[in-house]
Order: C-alpha cells, then structure tokens, then sequence
C-alpha cells in the first residue's frame, strides 16, 4: 500500500506567450527517490518554483502530505515539510554560514521539535563539510561550497520532501560521491528526495523512479533504466 | 453637479490636452525605468531644469522656449550620459543597486531643487511667447494655445522617440538590451553604452517637457515633487516600456484629473494620480497595457 | 551585552546629557538639542525598514507630520497630555504605514519606494484640504507656560519627552536587530525569494517593519507643534525630513542601530550649526550633497570605517 507525499495534477506555467509547463502530472510516494531530468530549458527549475510556491502556478493542483497547495506561499509550503536547494546559490550574503543555517532552524526547525538551535546548526553545517567556516561570509566561498550550504539551508527546516536542484553541478568525482551518499542518508532517515541532475552517473544510482521533461511536458516516467532507453528521451538529449 | 456640456465637454479637452502634455514628461522615465529598470525619480528635477533653461533663454536672450530647449537638447543629453556613467561605475556593476541607486537619485533630485533655490529663489518663473494667452474657440470649447502647443510639441516629441527606438541601429540596440542585457552581452556588444545613450535621451527628453511646462504654467523649483506621483502612475499603468502605453495612461490621468479639477477643485488633483498608482499596482502591476 | 543592561547604559548616557543641559541652562541648548533628538528617531525608525529590510521609504514627512497633525486635531478637541499624545501620534502614523504597506509591499522594492513618495504628496493634499487643522494657512498651537515636573520653560519638557523617546527608539531597534525578528529582516534585504524559500513569512515581517517605523515617526511627530507653535502643511511635509532621515543612517551606517544615531547626532548638529552660521538651505544642500558622496564612495557608511 503505498503512501503519496506529493501529488502533482495538470501543472500548467506560462510566461506571456511561452509555455514553460504543459498539463504535468507527477506524484511520489513517500519516502520515494525520484530523479528528474532533461535538457537545459525544458522547464525542470520553473516546476520546482511551481510545486515551492515560488511561482504561482497558472493551472492544475498540486497536493502535499494531505494539504492543498493552491494560494499557500512558498514560506508556508516550507513550513509543511517541503523544502529545495536553488540551482544557483542564493546564499544571504550579509550573515555568516552559521546564521544563514540558523534562519530557517529558528523560523521552521524549531515548530518541528529541534530542541538546541545552535547544536543542529553545527550538525547540519558538519554534514556537508562546512563546520569549520560557520563563522564566514558566503562572499568567501567557492561555487562549490556555496552548493553545500544551499544543502545544508534546505534540511534545515527539517523537511519531508528535499529538492536538490542541480546541487552536484560542477563538483569532483569524490564530491559528486560525498552529496550522493549524503542524500542516500537523509533518504534512509526518511525524507523523499527529488533529484535535478545532469551527472547522469548519479542520477541512476541514486533514483528509484526517473522523470524526464522536455519543452515543459512529461516525456517519461518510470523503472530509470527503461526510461533512458527510450527513443523519445535519447532524441531529446541527443538530437534526432 | 453641473453636467452641462459647456462644462464637461472643456473638462474633457483640456484633459486631453492635459494628458498628452504628460506623456512628455514621463516619456523619459518610460525609457529610463520602464526599459533600464533604472528607478530615476530624479527625472522631474530634469524637467524643471529644462524649465529653467528655457526660462533663461527666453527672459535673457529673447528665444521662443521651444526652440530653446532643442538648442540645448546635446547639453541634456551629455548632462544625462554622465549621470549614467556615475550610475553605472558605482552602483550597477557592483551589483548593489536597489536602495543606494535609489538614494543617490534622491539626492540629485534634492540637490537639484535646493541649487535652483538658491539661484533662482522660489519666486514664481514663466515665459513669454505669442501662444501663451490666445485659445482658439469651438463652439463652447476653449483650446487654449498655451495647453494646445504643449500638447503637440509633446505627441510630436514621443512619435519621434518611437520611430528612433523601432527604425534606427541604436534605437532596436536600446530595445534588445530592455529585453534582455545578457543576450546582448554575449553578441559582444556593450550594454553599458547602449545603456548610456538610452539614458542620456532620457533625460535629453526632460530639456523640451521642461520647456513646455512652463508654458503650461508658472514654475518654482519644488513643483517638479508634484510630477513624481503623475510620471510613476503613467508609468507603472501604462505598462513599463511601452511608448503607446505610455500616451494612453497619460491621456487617461489627465482627463481624469481634469474631470478632479473641475468639479472637486484643483487642490485634490495630486491625490487622483496617487490613487491610480496604487489602484493599478494592487489590481493589475503589468499596467492596464503591459506586456510584462 | 543583553538588552536590559543595553537600556540602563542609554539612560545613564541619557540622563547624562540632560543633566549637561540642565547645568549649561541655556534655552538655545534645549532648542537645537530637541532638533537632534528627534532626528536620532527619525534616523533609527527610518533605519529599521530601510535598513534592516532594504524597503528605502521616501515619505517620512507623510509619518511625522501625521503624528504632528493628529496632535493638532486633539489639542482642539481634546486636549491630554503630551506623552498621550505621542501614543496616539504613533498608531496613527503606524495604522497609515500598516495600510499602505499592505498595498504595497507584495510588490517590488522599487514599487513601494516609488508609493512612498507619492504618499507624502497625498498626505499633504490631504492635510492642506483639512480645515479643522488649519488648512494651507496653517494652525497655532499655545504653548503651555512651565514644564510639568521639571519647573522652567515647557522646552525643556520637549527635550526630556524627546529624549526618552530616543531611548526607546534605539533600544528597540537593537533588541530588534539581534533577535529573530532582526535575522528575518535580513534575510529580506539580501534575498527576498531564498527568505521566503527557507520560511520566514516575508510579507509579515515587512508589514511589522513598516508599522514599526511609521509609528516611531508618528511619535517623533506629534511634540512639534508644540515646538514651532505654528505648523502649516509646507513645514510639516517638509522634503529636508525626507532626505535627513535618508542620509543620517545612509552616512552613518544601516546595517547597525548605532549607524543612524552617529548620521543623526553627527548631520543634526552641524545643520544647526550651519543654520546661525551660513543659512538653513546651504546646509540642506550639504546634506544632500553628502548623502550622494556617501552613497557613492562609502556605501557602508561610517560605521564601516571601523569594521572589517
């Protein structure tokens, strides 16, 4: 009997005449490792602002944990237990590392039963390599451990959906290892994770399910090893 | 209320003539906002410039305002050129532009009204030529010279400005960088200095709306506090970058506060541009024509 | 240092300079000192929207003179105390900026900047339209005769009443700027979306920041009629509000309660300087001159001189 966390129906976005999200339906169940991919432009980061409440969605519902989604903000749709990493970092660059874990500790975290603020910012920042630059500014850091705190900001708000979008991008081998075999963690600890991948390695370790989107419309879903043997999916990366 | 056609119908026609007297004052922040995203609410401090120059001219050397104010369109636009460059160097590259570049063009605004202050004193200033005084007549309808020249000189002005943006080289440049700066960039042209001409004819504009705003009326340096709140209603309801947008929102403000004007009295007509402001900014922020 | 012995150090400073004052026995003194006074209000209410949340709000005049003008209004019909008074000022001006932040701040920063501004004309119309309090010709307002309290002329009341308030205002604005309140509005200054993203409702806080602002503006407001005796909207709407409680905390610093303290005590002073040596606009266009060098050139302000 499987459990939805999220349920997506008829998604629909468009900015003035350009459709960015045709009629998407996608649903996971909980606990799910869902990979999504697809080429650069085919609306993978306008569904994500949709399904965040970052955009408004123009059509379609869009239903989490047994909430509706329609008309809530992005704040309060964190605040229900889904949280994202933003494709280019979006650090807050006056506060330090600590604090910009800290936020979403104090104005989320805590509602969900984090007793010590302080020590699970240091967990959180320990987890993806951070501890010891708690005291720096986002201004001194590389791309890279920029993409680690946009992690590290995400779970901060102790979510029960994560979506890391392109969190890998740029990253080493042995990076490309640490993020997948942290996200295999948080998974076993529960949390149903939507990856936004281009490494294609680690996106077929890690799904169970692969989505893939081209030109705003769902062009596959199902067992990843079937998917990217389809026809349809080759073209749209390759060309046909 | 009296609705006899003696009264609307002039209510009705100076809020025509009002209005497209007002597409030329906001012309220049339609380029300079609505396509740059630069927030220069120092533009009314430009126009009553412009207002003072003509004024100069015309007391001192005798000069129709108009002509005056063509004459001193390249002084504007360098003027607005090195505005730009400052704008640029320190705010836009560094990427921190929001509230500094608001507060620096607050300061010039400021800067700009307490300088005429202390040059001219805040004595009523206004002009002389043969169209201040005569109207024409149409039945009941005055048209009077002093709104009907402004008026034309003012659609003549915006008709100019579009055939430019949508017919030359640098005019399409100004559009592409409006849409999109980045594609621009990687098309190895520079949208620092499309941007520059863009903004030097911004306030090049302002030369000429001054000019025919003191033929409208008489002019003290804080009279251009008035114009904000009417230029950003124009603006914002008309849909940002929009020259046709523009004229319409224009024309609608000023029947409207004629309209205000004639039956309310005229002390209430900065609150009719306020209201539009904000009724468009709740209701429809793309403005009633925005494309955006 | 905890917010408690942050307040009792402000009021040893604050009973500090009142005593000087009191001792030099100079009515001059308590006259200028009240104009600086009520800047370091102005300066830190404008500070903790503008600069805490980075929403630059250009109407001040629209906030104080509403605090003035409510004081107006209730000296005719229903006199009370001062301090009464400044209460009501407050949620006046506090109920105006709750209102138009509503309206307002679900849009871009620039929008509501751009609202502001025309506010203040509004306002003004409004005011000049009333003739309850005078209209464009203006209202007087009879001073009462001796301080309450402290014996001497009533200046000296409006000093101490001004005073206090500075204290509140800056003890607020710090307990603010390190609590959560103060990391939320933070977060809105450097990245609204990522804020929302992470959970902080931002429309909330924004809403609470421009209350907070106005009311503070509305209190700093309501005293002066009793300080010029004669208010008329051309004074009251004055654009020199404006742009002071623009530049001080500009020139001083806003990332920090002390920036617009050392821009008001530092700008406030050497206007009223200024004002008996050269004249009153010179030094309004030194001010304005000043805000755009700073802005310019030393964007963080004197207090970014001394830190990293």
């Amino acid at each position: 009997m499987t459990d939805t966390i999220l349920n997506a129906t008829g998604l629909g976005k468009r900015f003035g005449g350009f459709v960015a999200l045709a009629n998407i339906d996608l649903s996971i169940d909980r606990g799910e490792r869902l990979g999504l991919i697809g080429p650069n432009g085919s609306g993978k980061s306008t569904l994500v602002n949709c399904l965040c409440g970052t955009l408004r969605n123009d059509s379609g519902q869009v239903e989490f944990d047994g909430h509706a989604l329609n008309g809530l903000k992005a704040h309060q749709r964190t605040r229900l237990g889904m949280a994202r990493s933003f494709q280019l970092p979006r650090p807050f660059h006056t506060l330090t590392l600590a604090e910009n874990v800290l936020v979403p500790i104090m104005y989320v975290g805590r509602a969900h039963g984090v007793p010590d603020p302080r020590q699970r910012c240091h967990e959180l920042l320990d987890m993806v390599g951070l501890a010891d630059k708690s005291a720096k500014r986002p201004g001194d850091l590389t791309q890279i451990e920029m993409r680690k705190l946009e992690l590290a900001r995400a779970m901060a708000s102790e979510p029960r959906l994560l979506i890391a979008d392109e969190a890998m991008a740029g990253l080493s081998h042995q990076e490309v290892d640490d993020i997948l075999a942290l996200l295999m963690r948080l998974n076993e600890q529960g949390i149903t994770i939507i990856m936004i991948e281009h490494i294609m390695r680690a996106v077929l370790a890690f799904s169970q399910r692969l989505v893939v989107l081209t030109a705003g419309r769902k062009i596959a879903d199902g067992d990843p090893r079937e998917v990217i043997r389809q026809p349809d999916v080759v073209a749209a990366y390759l060309g046909s | 209320m009296d609705l006899s056609f003696d009264l609307w119908g002039n209510a009705l026609v100076s809020g025509v003539l009002l209005g497209g007297f007002y597409a030329a004052v906001t012309i220049g922040v339609s380029i300079s906002f609505g396509m740059l995203d630069i927030v220069n609410i120092a533009h009314p401090a430009f126009i009553i410039l412009g207002s003072y120059t003509a004024y100069i001219a015309n007391s001192v050397f005798g000069l129709d305002p108009i002509l005056a104010s063509v004459i001193l369109l390249p002084a504007f636009y360098l003027l607005g050129a090195a505005i730009y460059t400052i704008y640029d160097v320190s705010f836009e590259r560094r990427g921190d532009a929001a509230i500094r570049g608001l507060a620096f063009f607050f300061g010039i605004l400021f800067i700009t009204e307490v300088t005429l202050s202390l040059t001219f004193g805040v004595d009523y200033r206004l002009v002389e030529a043969p169209y201040v005084g005569p109207s024409l007549h149409w039945g009941v309808i005055d048209l009077p010279l002093r709104l009907l020249v402004p008026c034309l000189v003012s659609l003549l002005l915006v008709a100019t400005l579009q055939v430019f943006m949508s017919h030359t080289f640098v005019g399409r440049a100004i559009q592409a960088v409006a849409q999109d700066p980045q594609a621009l960039r990687l098309m190895a042209a520079n949208p620092s200095r499309i941007k520059r001409v863009a903004f030097g004819l911004s306030i090049a504009s302002a030369s000429i709306a001054g000019a025919i705003l003191i033929i409208i009326q008489p002019v003290e340096p804080s009279v251009g506090r008035d114009y904000i709140g009417r230029i950003f209603a124009i603006c914002v309801m008309g849909g940002l970058g929009s020259f046709a947008g523009t004229v319409s929102a224009a024309m609608a403000l000023g029947i409207v506060e004629s309209f205000t004007a004639t039956y309310y009295g005229p002390s209430w007509s900065p609150a009719v541009a306020f209201g539009f402001l904000l009724l468009t900014l709740a209701i429809r922020p793309a403005g009633l024509f925005g494309r955006r | 240092m905890a917010n408690l012995r942050f307040i009792l150090i402000l009021l040893v400073v604050a009973a500090a300079v009142f005593g000087g004052v009191f001792l030099v026995d100079n009515d001059y003194l308590y006259f200028a000192g009240y104009v600086v006074l009520q800047y370091v209000v102005l300066a830190t209410a404008w500070n903790i929207l503008g600069g805490y949340t980075g929403y630059v709000n250009f109407g001040t005049a629209a906030f104080f003179a509403l605090g003035a003008y409510s004081t107006v209004a209730l000296h005719k019909a229903l006199p009370m105390p001062l301090p009464l008074m400044m209460l009501v000022g407050g949620v006046v001006s506090g109920v105006i900026g709750l209102g138009m932040g509503y309206l307002t701040l679900r849009l871009r920063g620039t929008f509501f900047s751009i609202a502001t501004l025309a506010m203040a004309v509004v306002m003004q119309t409004l005011i000049t339209n009333w003739n309850y309090v005078g209209g464009s010709r203006g209202a007087y307002v009879l001073r009462p005769s001796a301080s309450p309290i402290l014996g001497g002329d009533y200046i000296r009341y409006l000093f101490l009443v001004m005073l206090l308030l500075s204290v509140i205002a800056v003890a607020t604005a710090r307990a603010i700027q390190f609590s959560q309140l103060g990391y939320g509005f933070a977060t809105i200054r450097d990245d609204e979306g990522a804020a929302e993203a992470s959970g902080v409702p931002t429309l909330r806080l924004k809403l609470l920041a421009t209350v907070l602002s106005g009311a503070f503006m509305g209190m700093a407001g309501a005293p002066l009629p009793y300080y010029v005796t004669y208010l008329d909207p051309a004074s009251g709407f004055s654009l020199s509000y404006a742009v002071n409680t623009i530049a001080m905390p500009l020139i001083g610093g806003t990332s920090t309660w002390a920036g617009p303290v050392i821009g008001a005590v530092l700008l406030g002073t050497m206007q009223q300087v200024a004002t008996v040596t050269i004249s009153s606009a010179l030094s309004l266009l030194i001010v304005g001159l000043l805000l755009v060098l700073f802005v310019i050139a030393a964007p963080r302000g004197i207090v970014g001189w001394f830190r990293r």
